[in-house]
């Protein structure tokens, strides 16, 4: 009976760390799109937080300050693409391709003497008694730091989005940036914030993958988790709770499918490997058949280029 | 020249609250405005008058700040200013109604008043002082509603609220008629004279002449650019002002007399349809028919359906019942544009770029696009260029359209060059019924007269003509018959001679038949 319960707390645990990278990339995804720049870069970003993350983790032995490091390469990332596409007007589509692209070649490049090289995973919370408690205490009082401020981010930019006045003009300035011009707001300075902050958090994720999930370096480690992030966005109709909601869902399948390949069921792996993919897809798609909300959240600018007047 | 008189003859001179002197701005290509004077004193309705293209536009958004004059000086209440920006000339006490309404679809109206107003950013309170401004005005709004769900007068109510929330010394409005039903005007008018009895100067930018008689003390006429003069509008005739404006006599369409009204070409029966825009208008049994040799003109508030009906109507969504939208005897309901363009239907849209013609693509291409099936331009399956070509000049010629040449690209037409282009392109293919949506919107006065008396030549020579337009005065120049769309509802339809603007400006504010139901809807 007590081993039942520990493997599914393990389960639960390894189920949490799966969907919190994917928190924090389609989080910063989601404010960026709301002031209404789409950059298709993520995975890129990822992989380069996830490679400097690890790097400056060798280099300090701190973890704070290498997520730190991993969220400033995010962000430099991010504000390359602004650079770009905000100042430069280049096509957000294509420059965010290119950066996912470039992303992939740079983390390669600066993780080959990393890759193999083992390090500490970040530490989990050790409360007494609470984190000793069967099932509820590793889950809910024995995560690392970062589960937990996946969660206050959630939480953070659904209040700044919803109830700040600064939440108000970066959606408005997703939703028709001429009008935001007109009012005289700096729409280019606003979405530059927005876009690093995205970078920011896509940093993170990739860090967490490096430090946390699984703390080591391999090439292209994100394996596609910056375009679900993408998916979730959408798919979640720009509501940060239902972005946590959809990654949730997506690591509890990764977990699923996992346990599934070690149980030996008669299923090619190739196929159970899909499944966190399919599933997260087919259930947000389900969520966002409805065009209305789908019109009503969509930030209306979202991927075109501002041209502001002379 | 007015100005002048009244400072010099007051023993104590009146310092005018805004004052510009020899503004220019230039855009590559053109100058927008070239020395420019203008001067407005307090409590005083200021009209800015000017063609399309005259630098009204540009004038006012120097004023506000969103532009840079390239040169010249800006004094408020006699201080030499630099208006650095909107936020900068909010504060200076200047409030601007935007034609365009710089408005948030997916916000609350609270939302919308937010982000232009500064300082008081609690909500609930903004909510409040709403309410409070807006019932002491007579402008009822409510600050909980999402914009997208409200009317173009309703949405106009809330830029203008978002002014007078700031107490405004000069309060700016860029055309702020042309989406209003003539009722609606009055209130505006009545709203726009108290402000001013306060002592808030108004600069009221129209190009309608007796608005601008009714209404204003001064007027500050621009042509090309330039300050032309001035003069007092309660002194002048419309066409005495147009003539200023245009520098030309404007002509005006000759309607064409008894109507020799043929057979039905178009018949629509009962038409229900679901809008396929979340925030459309659902068709409600709407009927009606039009005779070839006639026009008919429907009225209405954009968003009461008319995207619907013209989406139905020219194939571009299909109506389940065939036999709900007939053409030329023929059910279309079932359709799509090609087949129903093969029954003699000609379709001119509202939007100009990217729905009448393609923005990056030449004229000779955009007219080989709707013309290669009626005019034979295609041979061998190949483009037949010279024909092209040739089809492409005619249309220029007959239509007298301005541009460096058929291989000029569509997006390089000024708007009412194009439309007549697109007018043109349709009228040479001699079709049977002719639908245009909106022909003259943001047109010029010139170009406007043309393109109305170039469809009522078309249904002198015995095509169906089919106009919805926002437009009452164009409606009443040149249809047959008017009906007013409301809510989904079509009227029914009453000889334009036998009926008044007041009467089809009721039916447009729904206060005519289809009101009851509506009011049933709703509850």
């Amino acid at each position: 009976m007590m081993g039942m319960i520990d493997t599914l707390a393990a389960i639960l645990v390894t189920v949490v760390t799966a969907a919190t990278p994917l928190v924090f990339a389609a989080t910063g995804e989601l404010v960026n799109e709301k002031a209404g720049v789409l950059n298709l870069g993520v995975e890129g970003m990822m992989l380069v937080g996830a490679v400097s993350g690890f790097a400056a983790a060798i280099a300090t032995g701190n973890p704070v300050i290498a997520i730190f490091v991993a969220m400033l390469a995010g962000a430099l990332m991010a504000f390359l693409f602004g650079v770009l596409t905000l100042s430069l007007m280049a096509n957000q589509v294509a420059t965010g391709l290119a950066l996912t692209m470039f992303g992939v070649g740079l983390s390669a490049l600066i993780g080959q003497d990393y890759v193999g090289t083992p390090i500490k995973g970040l530490a989990k919370l050790s409360i007494p008694v609470l984190t000793d408690l069967p099932l509820i205490g590793p889950v809910i009082f024995g995560q690392d730091f970062l589960v937990y401020l996946s969660l206050v981010l959630v939480a953070a930019v659904a209040w700044f989005l919803k109830s700040t006045r600064a939440g108000l003009i970066l959606r408005a300035t997703g939703e028709s940036h001429d009008a935001a011009h007109a009012l005289g707001y700096s729409v280019i300075g606003i979405r530059y914030l927005a876009v690093m902050f995205g970078g920011a958090m896509s940093g993170l994720a990739g860090a967490y993958l490096s430090l946390a999930y699984t703390p080591m370096w391999a090439e292209n480690m994100s394996a596609g988790r910056g375009w679900i992030a993408l998916a979730l966005v959408v798919f979640a109709t720009w509501k940060p709770g239902r972005v946590l909601v959809g990654a949730y869902l997506f690591g509890g399948v990764t977990i699923l499918q996992l346990h599934a390949q070690g149980a030996g069921f008669a299923v090619p792996s190739q196929a159970l490997s899909m499944l966190p993919y399919l599933a997260t897809i087919v259930v947000l798609v389900a969520i966002s058949r409805d065009s209305t909300r789908i019109r009503l959240n969509a930030p209306a600018c979202i991927g075109k280029v501002f041209h502001p007047e002379t | 020249m007015e100005l002048e008189v009244a400072r010099s003859d007051a023993a104590e001179p009146v310092v005018p609250r805004l004052e510009l002197r020899g503004i220019d701005k230039s855009f590559p290509g053109c100058k927008a405005n070239d020395g420019v004077d203008l001067s407005i004193l307090p409590g005083e309705i200021h009209a800015l008058l000017g063609e399309n293209g005259a630098g009204k536009s540009t004038l006012v958004k120097i004023i506000y700040g969103i532009l840079h004059a390239d040169a010249g000086t800006i004094a408020w209440e006699g201080q030499k200013t630099h208006i650095a920006g909107p936020s900068f000339a909010r504060n200076l006490g200047i409030g601007m109604v935007f034609q365009h309404f710089s408005l948030f679809e997916a916000l609350t109206v609270a939302e919308n008043i937010a982000l232009g107003v500064e300082g008081d950013h609690d909500m609930s309170r903004l909510e409040a002082r709403i309410e409070e401004v807006s019932a002491a005005y007579g402008l009822p709004l409510d600050p909980r509603r999402h914009v997208h769900s409200l009317s173009v007068g309703e949405r106009q109510r809330i830029e203008i609220v978002r002014c007078l929330l700031q107490d405004p010394r000069l309060l700016i409005m860029d055309e702020p008629t042309s989406v209003l039903t003539p009722q609606e005007v009055d209130t505006l008018f009545g709203t726009l004279r108290r402000l001013s009895s306060e002592g808030c100067s108004i600069l009221y930018i129209s190009h309608k002449l007796d608005e601008i008689k009714q209404l204003c003390d001064t007027a500050t006429v621009l042509r090309g650019g330039k300050f032309v003069g001035a003069c007092d509008p309660k002194e002048e005739s419309p066409q005495s002002m147009a003539r200023m404006m245009i520098g030309d006599d404007v002509k005006e369409p000759k309607p064409q007399g008894d109507a020799q009204v043929g057979e039905v070409v178009l018949s629509v029966a009962d038409l229900s349809l679901q809008s396929q825009d979340p925030f459309g208008t659902d068709l409600k049994a709407v009927t009606f028919n039009v005779h070839a040799g006639e026009i008919f003109g429907i009225a209405g508030i954009a968003g009461n359906g008319q995207n619907e009906l013209l989406a139905a109507l020219s194939g571009e969504q299909l109506v389940p019942d065939g036999a709900a939208v007939v053409i030329g005897g023929q059910p279309s309901g079932r359709l799509g544009p090609r087949r129903r363009r093969s029954l003699g239907l000609s379709f001119v849209p509202e939007e100009r770029h990217g729905h009448g013609a393609v923005p990056a693509l030449r004229l000779t291409e955009n007219a080989f696009l709707s013309g290669h099936l009626r005019e034979k331009l295609v041979r061998w399956g190949l483009i037949d260029f010279p024909k092209t070509a040739e089809y492409a000049q005619k249309i220029c010629e007959s239509f007298d359209v301005r541009t460096s040449g058929i291989n000029a690209e569509a997006s390089s037409l000024s708007g009412g060059n194009l439309q007549k282009f697109i007018i043109g392109r349709e009228i040479l293919q001699r079709p049977n019924l002719m639908i245009a949506a909106q022909p003259t919107w943001g047109v010029d006065a010139g170009a406007a007269a043309s393109i109305h008396q170039a469809l009522i030549d078309l249904a002198a020579s015995g095509a169906a003509v089919l106009v919805v337009s926002q437009e009452l005065d164009e409606l009443f120049a040149i249809s047959d018959r008017i009906a007013v769309m409301s809510s989904g509802h079509l009227s029914a339809a009453r000889p334009t001679a036998a009926t008044t603007l007041e009467e089809i400006g009721l039916l447009m504010g729904g206060d005519g038949g289809a009101a009851g139901e509506r009011m049933i809807n709703v509850a």
